[in-house]
């Protein structure tokens, strides 16, 4: 700890930080644009400039760059110094000469941080009167617009885009005031966290395209704390909401899990709850609509008769568990396919290992070496992979330590270590986003990746010296000798790291999982401390709606069920079980069936199929929480009402104490084993401020007594809402007295989300009040050691058989995840169902990048997309929607196929629907040039 | 003439009549005695030592003392082995042409300079980033480091010395910013010309992030001199605290404008009356600024003043590259200051607020001074932005420059500032 002197006034700040960083984390306000709390300082806008005096005797001082200024022990600083402050303003009038003052039009507006860097600076009055430079604006996409006569060059854009995240179309072009932010040509932003810009613009530059078009300022977004639903991370949010839609989905600050920075799937997805593809209404088999009254009476029909249940990896812990109790736990199934259901128990286990710890993203930024096997994260937990891209900046951090150059000075950071990267090695089938910062890339089939894998194990075990037998003399993708090398170099770096993190998920298999556990258990041995390992599963709550069901309640087994007669009635929730099963499964079970109740908001085949279809609400319409991969619950807060007509899971079920969550997540702790601790996700009542509640309307919201006006011109009354500490109201305890339930960030003179500095304990670090979710998993155990059996690894090819390919499924961004799919910025990325072959492999079939290629024994066809690092006997399948229209059940797919070139198609037609492909092995130029 | 002329150890194989000297001809006059030296056994810290001593100043323009720059260079066997030395041949300030003679001239002296640097601190590799438009200076000196390394001079085994040198010459694709020298390193890494933070210094992490020596193509002539005559010998040349010789250039309406290596001590009159023959016939000169474009401006009361760092500087100038711009009675002041503020604004890299979006303001108010479309108010901007594009104040020394010939003009020339607010140029 440092002393510092501000004006006067003493402070104790941490001597490792800058002087701006500092004097924010102590409250005080000083405006700035180009530091970023996650990025560090370059120095470029100079809007954070202050005094600084040698001694009690300087009068004079000097002015300084706060930013560029570390916060040494004794420094005197002053912020409210004439010069000082009339510098500052002088930068605030620079910065304005061209900018448009449009401020009434700009979606920026009124949560502008240019606005009140402004105010702040104290410049009001304009004396530029020469003209403006003006420039060109691009598409940029389905997700943001582009607005650069907005733009004070501040570099945030591109620093965060490129230097942060790895993007490479997007830079500062030309020079002087001419600057330019923008890609070389117009077209959409390729990298998976473009959506960040608009939250890292400190002004109206990038903003949410789905948001304009039915755009409400911040202030008359009603809004609330909630959490991604868009994989297994579990993302802090902030959804707002206006007239009964959700408008946007902007960043909630969460010190270990998401930062500052979501993906683009979860910020563009969420907006399906707006669509035509709701469920709104209760239906019969013969698709009538029924009242509330007539499903209820139905419904209660089917539960006397008795009924098993299917939960749903997607829907709330208080969902599955209020249809658990309902049916009871012997007859309450897995709504998970069989592969994640078995890989989940695995990670269940591994989660309560104590030789394991499960790191939180934060950690995984600041890992040292590590290894991901098999899974694509940047398509399957985009969060994980934007963390493991800043964890190969360790060995930057150290090299700066050793040549005393600060953390924070972010560009002199870069410039010293330039290429010098910690090691992250990912064994994959293809080519990943994440390759150009791996020391060490392995693409081979699965079974070899397997292979592989336990070589690894075997040496870092030091055990067996002949560890290079493991691995197979012929494998498709990498030589024995590279492979070999890749094992070598990675045990090279897991040894010597200090913060070794090992990275798998339920997309890789289980067998691949429980090498990585295996690895990471030799690891722990080694070290003598628990080693970090990261098992990633598929869905927002699967590890939740895990944690509830038996395992041997599989979904085929509840399928049996109902095929055999030996239930004759099921109540499915939110899960469309053509993605989780074969079809004929499906249909068989659900056409034996005599009962098929489907509660879903969304319409899916497994409503379709329902004899009783019942709405539920989505995510944003009902308070609930989920259990994300470290077994972390979480707590998402309602935002709207939910529309007429549409109840919770939990209230369709109608179980004991199912009306008020509270209640029910108190029997769920009672009754369920794992959740004892769910209840302290809970916001405690008893500490609100004079027993107010938490509005989810700002205190500027407008419009309250005269928006519902073309319905009824009388005010109606404000909703109640009973269940939830929160209120549909503007009136209740302020932010600045109570902040646990934070969901939109504001103070005075900090409008824009950078007022989050506000709350926190210190700048970039926790959350005064932060509400971080609850770890229900407590590590006792060490779990059984399971051997891995590389015998039903699919993808393993038998190599007489000639042409015939092992089947490796692999997942899109945005695609795969079923219910941002729907959303329609989505829709405009999704790519067609499509396999990707090596060039040999499409050589061989006259065929290239766009054209179809028919599944031998199908119907079904794929488009072809020829990627370099496709090993030679693999076919890597996205399922998806075919061109043709289409949808693919992956689970229908053989493991092993043949392909032909489909029929009566042009040779090299390429298909439009795969312009929208992104790849690591850059096929979307392919696919680009075809579009042209 | 006066009898400084007589020792010219910078340019006493020039001549402009004929080309450079080849390698033979310049050994034969002596070239290469430093390397040489070292060959004979000079050690790193000898030379280091000697340089120090030498009193020998960067002839960039911002005059650091050379061997104490090159001591901040980490050494010994902790140290990171990789060490570049850079020539910064960027000569883009407004009124220089100094460094274009040398390298012209006589392309052999950089390179023996070069090598001695390099040798002093240990670097492998060296990169002279060269003005693009310096097409002959290319020329030359690409031909200048083929026959040295054709001979040995460069290469392995340097003079057989043990000692590994090679060099790389890069032109530049053009930007004044360039010759800031951290722009420079980032132009050279192929990254966009914005200067870098200090600290961290170059010498510290550098090109590549590596420890790193930027010094300018005269400084680097002054090093073959140094170790062939003697510290001694250096130090007889120059006077006021200054020592060796330094190109001095005079532009603008004199009778022979051109560049003259004259010891430091020669007074400004010598320079621009001797050398440059004085002012043309019915011109008169009104003001000048003495080291380039960034310089302040300084008048005919100066003339007696000795160019030495110190002696400029005391008048609250520059001496900086040491070439003059003269401005005469029948030139717009107004014009001239408006017409470098045009290239200044022009030339930002656009990184930091003040000297990417105050510069521009500076120059459109000089063009509506100049089409009688100013106003009072106008110069009062002029003035603020005097001191908020000051030193500190913007990211680099870019802004600061600019606002040399700015400010000074600003009072030297008020009442024509007055006159361009009322009624726009009376030059015309």
């Amino acid at each position: 700890m440092a002393k510092i002197t501000v004006d006067g006034l003493s402070y104790e700040v941490n001597p490792d930080n800058n002087l701006l960083q500092e004097c924010l984390s102590q409250g005080l306000d000083l405006p700035y644009f180009c530091w970023h709390p996650c990025m560090g300082s370059v120095g470029a806008c100079r809007q954070c400039a202050v005094k600084t005096y040698r001694d009690a005797e300087d009068k004079n001082g000097t002015l300084v760059m706060a930013c560029m200024t570390p916060a040494s022990d004794g420094a005197i600083v002053s912020i409210e110094d004439e010069q000082a402050s009339a510098f500052r303003a002088g930068v605030i009038e620079s910065l304005m000469t061209s900018h448009p003052h449009d401020c009434p039009v700009c979606e920026e507006g009124g949560e502008c941080h240019l606005q009140d860097m402004t105010q702040m600076s104290g410049h009001n009055y304009r004396r530029y009167d020469k003209l403006k430079v003006t420039h060109r604006n691009q598409d940029l996409g389905p997700f943001l617009n582009h607005e650069m006569n907005r733009c004070i060059t501040c570099y945030r854009c591109v620093r965060f885009y490129d230097d942060y995240a790895g993007g490479t179309d997007l830079a500062a072009q030309a020079s002087h005031h001419h600057t330019y932010f923008g890609r070389f040509e117009d077209g959409t932003l390729e990298s998976e966290f473009s959506g960040n810009l608009a939250e890292v613009c400190p002004t109206g530059v990038f903003t949410d395209k789905p948001f304009s078009e039915h755009y409400t300022r911040k202030w008359d977004l009603q809004v609330a704390p909630s959490v991604c639903t868009g994989c297994a991370v579990g993302c802090n949010t902030t959804p707002g909401e206006r007239y009964g839609s959700l408008r946007r989905v902007v960043n909630r600050y969460n010190s270990e899990i998401n930062g500052y920075f979501l993906c683009d799937r979860g910020r563009f997805g969420a907006h399906y709850v707006n669509t035509d593809n709701r469920l709104r209404s209760a239906k019969d088999a013969a698709g009538m609509t029924l009242s509330t009254e007539e499903a209820e009476e139905k419904l209660a029909a089917v539960c006397a008769q008795g009924a098993i249940g299917i939960g749903s990896p997607r829907a709330s812990v208080e969902a599955n568990f209020a249809l658990r109790c309902l049916v009871g736990e012997d007859n309450y199934y897995s709504g998970e396919s069989a592969q994640n259901h078995e890989a989940l128990q695995w990670l269940l286990s591994c989660l309560e290992d104590e030789a394991f710890s499960c790191p939180t993203i934060k950690e995984m930024e600041g890992a040292d070496a590590v290894l991901v096997l098999g899974e694509d994260v940047t398509n399957t937990a985009p969060r994980v992979a934007l963390a493991l891209r800043q964890s190969v900046r360790s060995e930057a951090t150290r090299l700066a330590a050793k040549a005393r150059i600060p953390s924070w000075q972010d560009a002199a950071v870069r410039e010293l270590a330039q290429e010098a990267q910690s090691p992250l090695a990912l064994f994959s089938t293809g080519a990943t986003r994440l390759d150009d910062v791996a020391s060490t890339t392995l693409n081979a089939d699965p079974a070899s990746l397997l292979a592989a894998a336990k070589a690894v194990d075997v040496r870092l075990a030091g055990g067996s010296p002949d560890y290079d037998a493991l691995i197979p003399e012929a494998s498709s993708g990498a030589s024995k000798g590279e492979t070999m090398q890749a094992v070598e170099s990675v045990c090279a770096a897991l040894i010597a790291a200090q913060e070794p993190l090992i990275v798998c998920g339920s997309h890789a298999g289980v067998e691949l999982m429980r090498v990585a556990a295996s690895i990471a258990r030799t690891l722990s041995a080694l070290k003598s401390a628990p080693c970090a390992l990261a098992l990633l599963p598929a869905e927002d709550n699967s590890v939740g709606h895990a944690m509830l069901v038996r395992p041997q309640n599989t979904l085929a087994a509840a399928l049996t069920k109902l095929s055999d007669g030996a239930a004759s009635a099921v109540i499915i929730i939110e899960n469309d079980l053509t993605r989780r099963a074969p079809s004929a499964a499906v249909t068989a079970a659900l056409q034996a069936a005599e009962q098929v109740v489907v509660v879903d908001h969304l319409n899916t085949a497994t409503t379709r199929a329902a004899t009783l279809a019942l709405p539920s609400t989505s995510f944003n319409e009902y308070e609930s929480s989920r259990v994300n991969y470290e077994g972390r619950a979480q707590l998402s807060f309602q935002v709207s009402q939910y529309p007429s007509g549409t109840k919770p899971v939990e209230h369709w079920l109608g179980v004991d104490g199912a009306l008020h969550s509270a209640s029910l997540i108190a029997r769920c702790s009672a009754e369920a084993a794992g959740f004892a601790s769910l209840p302290k996700i809970l916001p405690d009542a008893l500490t609100r401020v004079a027993g107010l509640k938490v509005p989810r309307q700002s205190h500027r919201y407008s419009g309250r007594t005269a928006m519902n006006a073309n319905v009824a011109v009388n005010e109606g009354k404000q909703a109640v809402d009973e269940n939830s500490v929160m209120a549909f109201s503007m009136e209740g305890a302020l932010l600045q007295q109570d902040a646990s339930v934070l969901a939109s960030p504001w103070a005075p003179r900090w409008s824009s989300n950078q007022s989050i500095t506000k709350f926190q304990a210190e700048v970039g670090g926790e959350l005064k009040q932060e509400q971080k979710g609850v770890h229900l998993l407590t590590r006792s155990v060490q779990s059984a050691v399971v051997e891995p059996d590389s015998h039903v690894v699919s993808g393993a090819t038998d190599p007489a058989t000639k042409g015939e390919l092992g089947v490796h499924f692999v997942q899109q961004i945005f695609g795969s995840d079923e219910l941002s799919a729907h959303s329609p910025a989505i829709r405009e990325r999704l790519c067609d169902a499509y396999v990707a072959l090596s060039p040999p492999q499409a050589a061989s079939l006259g065929a290239t990048t766009g054209d179809r290629l028919v599944i031998s024994g199908t119907t079904t066809e794929l488009s072809l997309v020829v990627r370099t690092q496709t090993p030679d006997t693999v076919a890597m399948i996205y399922p998806g929607t075919s061109a043709a229209g289409e949808s693919i059940n992956a689970l229908d797919l053989p493991h092993r196929i043949t392909l032909t070139r489909a029929p009566d198609q042009e040779a090299g037609a390429a298909s439009l629907g795969l312009a929208a492909l992104i790849v690591g092995d850059a096929v979307f130029s392919h696919a680009r040039a075809a579009e042209e | 003439m006066s009898a400084h002329a007589e020792q010219r150890p910078l340019t006493k194989n020039i001549d402009l009549k004929r080309g450079p000297l080849a390698l033979k001809e310049y050994e034969a006059a002596g070239g290469y005695a430093g390397p040489r030296a070292i060959a004979a056994g000079l050690q790193p810290n000898e030379v280091l030592e000697r340089i120090k001593e030498s009193g020998l100043k960067g002839r960039g323009g911002a005059g650091f003392p050379t061997g104490l720059k090159w001591s901040f260079v980490p050494q010994g066997p902790d140290s990171e082995q990789q060490k570049y030395l850079v020539v910064n041949a960027d000569e883009m300030e407004p009124g220089t042409f100094k460094d274009r003679l040398l390298m012209e001239g006589d392309p052999h002296l950089l390179i023996e300079g070069m090598i001695i640097a390099a040798y002093t601190i240990q670097a492998s590799r060296a990169f002279i980033f060269l003005r693009g438009e310096y097409l002959l200076a290319e020329k030359r000196l690409a031909q200048a480091i083929a026959e040295a390394r054709a001979a040995g001079h460069l290469g392995e085994n340097v003079f057989g010395t043990g000692f590994a040198f090679d060099i790389v010459l890069h032109t530049s694709a053009g930007r004044y910013i360039c010759g800031e020298e951290t722009a420079l390193l980032n132009a050279l890494e192929g990254k966009r010309a914005n200067p870098r933070a200090k600290p961290p210094f170059p010498q510290v992490s550098g090109l590549w992030g590596k420890p790193t020596i930027v010094n300018n193509v005269e400084t680097l002539c002054n090093l073959p001199g140094i170790i062939a005559n003697g510290v001694e010998w250096y130090q007889s040349l120059g006077s006021g605290g200054d020592f060796g010789t330094k190109l001095f250039g005079v532009s603008g309406r004199v009778k022979t404008p051109g560049c003259w290596e004259l010891p430091f001590g020669v007074s400004i009159r010598e320079v621009i009356e001797g050398y440059g023959g004085g002012m043309q016939e019915g011109y008169r000169l009104k003001a000048f600024l003495p080291g380039g474009g960034s310089t302040d401006f300084l008048t005919p009361d100066h003339l007696d003043t000795p160019l030495t760092y110190g002696a400029i500087g005391e008048l609250g100038s520059r001496l900086a590259t040491g070439t003059m711009i003269l401005l005469d009675d029948q030139t717009c002041p107004v014009g001239m200051i408006g017409n470098l503020m045009k290239f200044f604004a022009h030339e930002s890299c656009g990184f930091c607020t003040p000297c990417r979006d105050g510069l521009p303001w500076v120059d459109a108010i000089f063009r509506d001074l100049e089409e009688g479309k100013g106003a009072h108010k106008d110069i009062a901007i002029l003035q603020d932005h005097v001191g908020y594009l000051g030193p500190g104040k913007t990211f680099c020394a870019l802004a600061p420059g600019a606002t040399a010939p700015l400010g000074s003009g600003l009072k030297l020339f008020a009442d024509e500032f007055e006159t361009h607010a009322n009624s726009g140029c009376p030059y015309h």
